[in-house]
């Protein structure tokens, strides 16, 4: 009895005690930086160090009005009711004055929800749904990466210059697969309208089963493949069909491979003459992707992976935004993110007013093989801007929101 | 016809690794009555183990032996496991150690982070296994042929060592007759230790010798989990030969699925396994389940009884304190009750089922994500105002539970939690790949109650008022005399007849009781959050409620609160810290073996310990 009482004590204490913890330091200001650092740790990792390498340089050199940019990073396991729950305490308990983060696309889409209903500006620096700006998109979320859509048609221009007419695509089970292979059969059929896609794949995230993909890709004969699988799936895929021949005399096409958080996994099996649309950190020599590439290495002594760049350029973001809006408010950051510029290392990048989609754009190339390692060579880099969908079919997308 | 072949040879191959670890989970479940959820972790273990081995051991000869160190080593790792964490635990309520196994696996997760990063790694080519051969023109890898080729071998040497040897003999007695074979002199402990030698050498060598066709990653665990358990429910619990046949089955059928139905790979294997399950309910090779109803180990376990005057004053305390929170918490205090309570509810629904149905289910996720899915459904596809669609989340739930129910409801025990589960999984994949109708893993979004209710403060009073009088409830219904009958059922199914009670009805009728609470939980979940995705359904959402259910204390009525209250503010602290998962894992582990009754069972044990009451020994 005493120890139950004891206990009650205890938790009424503890209860009382959430009201208490609750003074913030005014000194800084604070940003709620959310996302799946354990689960996703070979991605969320390289963001981090991103963005810690922007704060110490923008601190550095006095902040941001006149004070210092703080993060906190909270972990939320990759489950969105999760999420939900640390955004809210970042908000009314850390005294954080935006949100940001999340890699999944699905976290993405609950925390801009979230934003909407209770008024928290969200940039969404990685996940990449269409939804997050179009058919879900809302007045308090921006999304900073470049989307599917945009990726997907970078390489549909691409693919369209090889003649290929008969596509196979093999893509992960899931919206971000099924959002790409719909961007880049439209794109590519545009442009192309004789194109025909013999098969489609659609394996299950994370749970290849690569042999019988190469089969099933390999009885349709298909001239080319677009492939959107990543990470172990992408590594056992061109496993099987490097020893079962499918890539032999195809061109292929795929989305994100070339992004060192992929391609390096695959060391010496790197694909050679893919088309993909990546990261070359290794090739820049000059200008600001090569300073920021130099300053990562000497900061964190390892390669900046796309995250590190994705993370870097949200804390320029987010500086970039509180200094044009000249306050911490709400409504005056959501207000100044319209048409908000952001010098970055890719160059300068506008967070377009009529959907709150960055026009950061993607650097698209063919692999190779140098040292027994992947790389991207005779790369280039499109403009976001250019691959976007009109302003009247963005409107519809975006509907009454 | 070629391709045909081709596609055989594949399916056979894939089933190879599958097996291996599928018949180290069949062999502890048989002798040791331990479902291993960590057994995923030794898989992911031996992955990795392998991979570091092959990057020291150079050529044919190097790889092979790479292949067998990698086993040894998981096996060690295993028989570790088993001596600090599941020994001190055998004699808990059944089905207790798969909690401390789910400690296991947060340990192993985090440990594997620290010890080889977090990129994945790709395996190594098998030397001189490299190329491929044609068969009728169709390539067909060499590596795929050699583990075709091994295989059986495996599966021989386990059928021999099984059928033939001394160890076997006393591994099928023991199997059999736990009991009995300790009462002939022949020591359990270690014959126990040895099991888990095997199962998790197996499970490492399963790893191991997949990497040629994949490689080493994070997520190899919880992505495996599901199919072993699969294998072994079709093949039957404890068979061989059963999860050898349902390895190869389960491969090649998916092989077949990948060409013919590419977008029905993710609920092709749970369809099979409810089919196989409703025509041959103990799996292809497997028996009825004799252990567990007379038989139990551990103490005799007390009925339940009303709560005392005492403890209700104290309830009514603390739901007081709750009440006032409002006044004197922050905004995220509410928050955070508004999850703990929504969970205690959802725990508290499946402690109904299993605590006094007996009932185990794996897949109480179902309704829980099915009665926010309802809701939320409505509010996407019709005006329906916000109340009428919480309201429905309940009926939508228990209609999915009518139907599960009566699907599930004449299998008992392990085979039960697996055709639940099943059904979960087709639930999920349903959502998930319907994405035209549900926003598949986009999920629905913009699910926001009304505005009198938004506000954090009304719908904290809303949650507590329906979660804690759902709770209530719960536990009214437990003392009424459907419980008594459900009980009854529970205890003697035999007893419960000849008095005239309909068992499976009762059970049937508990079971979708406890969905539509769940419904409920659901339902307030997805108004609190605003939006809902497929990882409401997932297993690893049923596991979260099984494990709180079992760390509350099973046998106690208010286990499934406790331990879900306990659970969620624990977890709501660790998480701020970096390898929180370790920390976590460790935690529960060391519950499981400090309070092995479940934390309300132990706290009632220790205050009669300390003689308040002291009963004699053996008074029911």
């Amino acid at each position: 009895m005493k120890l139950v009482m004891t206990t009650i004590g205890l938790i009424a204490g503890a209860l009382i005690g959430f009201g208490a913890a609750n003074a913030a330091s005014a000194e800084s200001i604070k940003i709620g930086e959310i996302n799946h650092y354990k689960r996703m740790a070979a991605f969320a990792e390289p963001y981090k160090n991103g963005i810690e390498l922007a704060l110490e340089e923008i601190n550095g050199s006095g902040g941001v009005l006149g004070k210092d940019l703080e993060f906190i990073f909270r972990d939320d396991q990759g489950d969105p009711g999760e999420a939900i729950k640390i955004a809210e305490e970042l908000m009314t308990r850390d005294g954080t004055v935006m949100l940001a983060g999340s890699i999944l696309s699905h976290v993405g889409l609950a925390l801009s929800s979230l934003a909407a209903e209770k008024k928290y500006v969200y940039l969404a620096s990685e996940p990449l749904a269409d939804a997050l700006v179009w058919e879900s998109g809302n007045a308090y979320t921006f999304r900073l990466r470049t989307s599917t859509y945009m990726q997907a048609a970078m390489l549909a221009g691409a693919a369209a210059k090889t003649g290929a007419t008969r596509w196979a695509t093999i893509a992960p089970n899931y919206a971000y697969g099924k959002d790409a292979v719909k961007a880049f059969k439209e794109a590519l059929m545009a442009i192309n309208p004789n194109v025909e896609f013999v098969t489609e794949q659609w394996p299950a995230l994370f749970k290849i089963d690569a042999g019988a993909e190469v089969q099933a890709i390999e009885r349709a004969k298909p001239d080319a493949i677009f492939n959107v699988t990543f990470g172990g799936d992408l590594a056992k895929f061109v496993r099987e069909g490097n020893t079962r021949g499918l890539f032999e005399g195809r061109a292929v096409f795929s989305l994100l491979s070339g992004e060192p958080e992929y391609l390096d996994p695959l060391k010496d099996e790197a694909p050679e003459g893919w088309v993909v649309t990546g990261y070359p950190w290794y090739d820049f020599t000059e200008g600001p992707n090569k300073v920021f590439v130099d300053a990562y290495m000497a900061r964190w002594n390892e390669r900046p992976g796309i995250g590190s760049l994705v993370g870097y350029m949200s804390v320029q973001t987010i500086a970039a935004l509180i200094e044009k809006a000249g306050s911490t408010d709400t409504e005056a950051l959501r207000v100044a993110f319209a048409d908000l510029m952001v010098s970055t290392p890719v160059g300068e990048i506008k967070f377009r007013s009529q959907d709150h989609q960055a026009t950061m754009g993607a650097f698209v190339g063919k692999t190779a093989l140098r040292d027994g390692a992947g790389v991207m060579v005779d790369w280039e880099y499109l403009e976001g801007a250019d691959y976007l969908p009109s302003d009247e079919e963005v409107a519809k997308r975006r509907g009454g929101n | 016809m070629g391709l045909f072949i081709a596609q055989l040879l594949t399916g056979l191959a894939n089933a190879g690794a599958l097996f291996m670890v599928a018949s180290g989970l069949s062999l502890i479940f048989g002798v040791t009555r331990i479902v291993n959820f960590a057994h995923g972790s030794f898989y992911m273990l031996g992955a990795f183990v392998g991979y570091s081995l092959l990057q020291i051991l150079p050529g044919m000869v190097g790889f092979w032996v790479a292949m067998l160190l990698a086993a040894i080593v998981v096996g060690v790792i295993g028989v570790v496991v088993e001596l600090l964490v599941l020994r001190p635990i055998y004699r808990a309520p059944e089905l207790f150690q798969l909690v401390a196994t789910f400690g296991v696996i947060l340990v192993i997760q985090d440990l594997a982070l620290m010890i080889w990063g977090a990129e994945d790694m790709l395996g190594p080519r098998a030397p001189g296994l490299k190329g491929v051969i044609r068969i009728m023109g169709e390539p067909v890898p060499t590596y795929d042929i050699a583990l075709i080729v091994i295989t059986p071998f495996v599966a021989l040497a386990l059928w021999y060592l099984i059928t033939k040897t001394r160890v076997g003999i006393l591994v099928r007695a023991a199997t059999q007759d736990r009991e009995m074979v300790s009462a002939l002199g022949v020591n359990q402990t270690w014959l126990f230790t040895g099991v888990f030698f095997l199962g998790a050498a197996l499970a490492g060598l399963g790893g191991a010798i997949q990497l040629p066709k994949g490689g080493a990653d994070l997520m190899m665990d919880f992505n495996i989990l599901a199919s072993i358990f699969v294998v072994v429910v079709i093949g039957g619990m404890g068979s061989l030969p059963g999860a050898y046949l349902a390895a190869v089955l389960i491969s090649v059928l998916n092989v077949f699925g990948v060409t013919y139905i590419p977008q029905s790979t993710l609920v092709l294997m749970f369809v099979v396994m409810a089919v196989v399950l409703m025509i041959r309910p103990y799996g292809l090779f497997g028996r009825e389940e004799v252990a567990g109803e007379h038989g139990q180990v551990g103490e005799v376990e007390r009925p339940f009884k009303p709560a005392g005057l005492n403890a209700r004053l104290m309830v009514a305390a603390f739901l007081f304190v709750l009440a006032l929170v409002p006044f004197y918490g922050s905004t995220f205090s509410m928050v955070l009750i508004t999850d703990v309570v929504i969970f205690c509810l959802f725990a508290a629904s499946l402690h109904f089922i299993l605590g006094v149905g007996g009932l185990v289910s794996f897949g109480h996720a179902a309704f829980f994500g099915g009665g926010a899915y309802v809701a939320a459904l409505i509010v996407t596809y019709s005006e329906t105002p916000m109340e009428f669609a919480l309201m429905l989340a309940p009926v939508g739930a228990a209609m999915a539970a009518v139907i599960i129910g009566w699907l599930c409801i004449r299998l008992t025990g392990v085979y039960f939690a697996m055709l639940t589960m099943a059904f979960a999984q087709l639930l999920w994949s349903l959502v998930y790949q319907w994405g035209a109708f549900t926003g598949g893993d986009d999920g629905l979004v913009n699910i926001w109650p009304s505005d009198w209710l938004n506000d954090t403060t009304v719908y904290y009073y809303l949650t507590l008022i329906v979660g804690v009088g759902g709770i209530l409830l719960l536990r009214h219904a437990a003392h009424s005399p459907f419980g008594y009958g459900l009980r009854a059922a529970r205890d003697s199914a035999r007893q419960a007849e000849a008095m005239g009670i309909h068992t499976k009805r009762v059970q049937w009728a508990a079971f979708t009781f406890a969905g539509a609470m769940a419904g409920v939980a659901g339902g307030l979940f997805v108004f609190s959050k605003g939006s809902i995705f497929p990882s409401e359904l997932e297993i690893a959402r049923s596991f979260d409620a099984l494990i709180v259910v079992f760390l509350g204390g099973v046998k106690t009525l208010s286990g499934g609160v406790v331990g879900g209250a306990a659970l969620e503010t624990v977890k709501d602290f660790l998480t701020r810290f970096e390898y929180w998962r370790m920390a976590l894992g460790l935690l529960i582990i060391g519950v499981v073996i400090l309070a092995p009754e479940g934390i309300v069972g132990s706290l009632r044990k220790a205050r009669e310990s300390f003689g308040r009451i002291n009963r004699p020994e053996g008074e029911v």
